[in-house]
């Protein structure tokens, strides 16, 4: 059932990037549920892949597996595995500290959650819980980070303004700085614009790709256009399995799978 | 023409249907309902005001035989001597000493027990944990007044051989005791209502449990915390049967822990047991006192407010 020839090395040679990471046969249990079903798919390095799929088809679930959150409910499980790259480990493995997992996979939530501390404090949150404690150093990150987020000029003269004072699109792109603060190698977002108004919205999708030069993204997504827009590659998921994974192009124009199609042409979700 | 037409048929239909009319009765039920809710409101308020009105007029009188100066100057407090002082400070000093021991006992402890019921410990200890806190927080004062005098005063002396049987480190401590569950239960609470999306915000930073529960979890719960501090204070300024049976009732000006020392409430209780004559100035000492008392407290409670609304929480 699952189309997904990408996993294959020999494949590699149709698109130039590198893998950043390849999911194997990842199967994930709330307790007795199985929410996550034999998923096989690879991250290309610098390159952003969107889920798409109708609710409670699994893709926030598949998204948390990659920073390990499932851990901090009792009675979640993974088997399976996610290979990060460069190091060829599996993170989900028991010997992996999530913690580690999390300094260099970050996440950009659905509802933007700015720590209740000011501005420059929530940016630096990150690069203080690693112990970085020169103020020179935090400083450029911090203004680096804002500058990446395209909020920079927006804040720089109210930086220990409370950051509940800003509006919900800069709540969004402060939560964005924040986690690309610590140099993350891959970045999540879990629906990032759904809370947002579409003026709003469009930055973030600007900033996004703007991001893809440096990081490798992976976002869920309720919608199609913005998976479109944003993404080089879409995987689309349906009751916890991966129907089909490819290229946005081929998803969007010619899917091999015909749920994908009936999905995408919304005759289905 | 086709507007006429709807107008008329409008009015035929509510006239003769009549359910669109202003119903007197339904409005008079509300009315009423109205009305009691504010009876009940309002009664709360007005024994509030009663007490702050009879604390005054006593005071007043007690005023017009000691000067205010006096009250807040003198160094000693024998009201019942044939030379007498009327000077408030040996009893605030007891106050402030035994309550500053509470709450150095009841502060940390408490806030320790919130972070680890709220942020750590797994469902089942936090459900055996609480009732345990709560059992505590049941216990009646005058047996932790006996607590202190007979158990932890005796132990105290094993340490200190030279503490008197009476003593504010005794009654302070055990006042703390006293008080933890107080604090541990608001502040738990406080903590508990955080969202649970800010704190995934912080793991996901790569943030540990702790990192977490100090640097994000305590600041969005401050208000909660500031009340519960709060309520803490006022319950150690005005706490009574601990203070009465443990630390003495011997008005001293003292900062020394380990003396004894009477409080504002200690000396209440004595006054109110004896048989002073009811309008002497020896009996009106009380009311001034007692104005003391809610004076302090009211300070901290319009601290308190005050701290909540510069750090009002907005998730």
């Amino acid at each position: 059932m699952v189309k997904n020839n990408l996993v294959e090395p020999e494949a590699n040679s149709l698109f130039p990037t590198q893998y950043k990471s390849i999911v194997k046969n990842l199967n994930f249990y709330y307790g007795d549920f199985n929410a996550l079903r034999n998923i096989d798919m690879v991250l290309h390095e610098k390159q952003v892949t969107a889920l798409i799929g109708p609710s409670g088809c699994g893709k926030s679930t598949f998204l948390r597996c990659f920073n390990r959150m499932h851990d901090l409910y009792p009675g979640n499980r993974y088997e399976g595995e996610i290979i990060l790259y460069p190091d060829n480990e599996n993170i989900l493995s028991s010997h992996v500290d999530p913690i580690e997992v999390r300094m260099r996979i970050s996440m950009v939530f659905q509802k933007p959650n700015p720590f209740p501390k000011s501005i420059y404090e929530n940016v630096a949150y990150g690069l203080k819980v690693r112990g970085i404690k020169q103020r020179a150093m935090l400083d450029e990150k911090v203004e680096d980070a804002l500058r990446n987020a395209a909020l920079w000029d927006e804040v720089k003269d109210r930086l220990n303004d409370l950051a509940f004072n800003l509006s919900g699109g800069q709540q969004q792109r402060l939560c964005i700085a924040r986690a690309l603060a610590t140099d993350p190698e891959i970045l999540l977002f879990d629906e990032p614009t759904s809370a947002l108004d579409p003026i709003a919205t469009a930055s973030i999708e600007e900033l996004i790709a703007d991001l893809k030069n440096k990081v490798t993204i992976l976002i869920v997504t309720h919608n199609m256009q913005q998976a479109a827009r944003v993404s080089d590659y879409t995987a689309y998921m349906y009751l916890g399995q991966l129907i089909e994974f490819d290229t946005t192009d081929t998803i969007f124009i010619k899917p091999k799978n015909k749920q994908t199609e009936d999905y995408i042409t919304g005759r289905f979700g | 023409m086709y507007s006429k037409n709807i107008k008329s048929t409008c009015e035929k239909r509510s006239r003769s249907t009549g359910n669109l009319r202003y119903s007197y009765k339904r409005h008079l039920r509300e009315k009423f309902i109205e009305l009691l809710l504010l009876l009940a409101a309002f009664f709360s308020v007005l024994i509030t005001f009663s007490i702050v009105f009879m604390l005054i007029k006593e005071s007043i009188t007690f005023f017009q035989h000691v000067s205010i100066w006096e009250f807040l100057t003198d160094r000693q407090w024998t009201p019942l001597f044939d030379d007498a002082h009327y000077g408030i400070l040996p009893l605030v000093s007891g106050t402030v000493v035994s309550s500053a021991i509470a709450l150095l006992v009841a502060l940390p402890l408490g806030t320790t027990i919130a972070i680890y019921l709220s942020e750590f410990a797994s469902y089942t200890v936090r459900e055996i944990a609480k009732p345990f806190l709560e059992l505590l927080g049941g216990i009646p004062t005058i047996v932790y007044g006996y607590f202190a005098l007979l158990f932890v005063t005796p132990l105290l002396q094993i340490i200190i051989p030279d503490l008197p049987g009476f003593s504010l480190l005794s009654a302070g401590l055990v006042m703390g005791i006293m008080i933890i569950p107080y604090v541990s239960s608001m502040t738990e609470d406080a903590m508990r209502s955080v969202p649970m999306h800010l704190r995934e915000g912080s793991y996901a930073m790569g943030a540990t449990r702790f990192q977490t529960a100090i640097k994000v979890v305590m600041p969005a719960a401050f208000s909660g915390i500031a009340a519960a501090y709060i309520l803490a204070i006022s319950r150690a300024v005005g706490e009574t049967m601990v203070v009465a049976i443990a630390a003495g009732m011997q008005p001293n000006l003292t900062w020394n822990p380990t003396e004894q020392a009477a409080t504002i409430t200690a000396y209440i209780v004595q006054v109110s047991l004896g048989d002073l004559p009811h309008g002497s100035i020896g009996y009106q000492t009380i009311f001034a006192a007692g104005l003391t008392l809610l004076l302090i407290t009211l300070i901290f409670n319009i601290l308190g407010h005050l701290l909540r609304k510069r750090y009002r929480e907005t998730y």
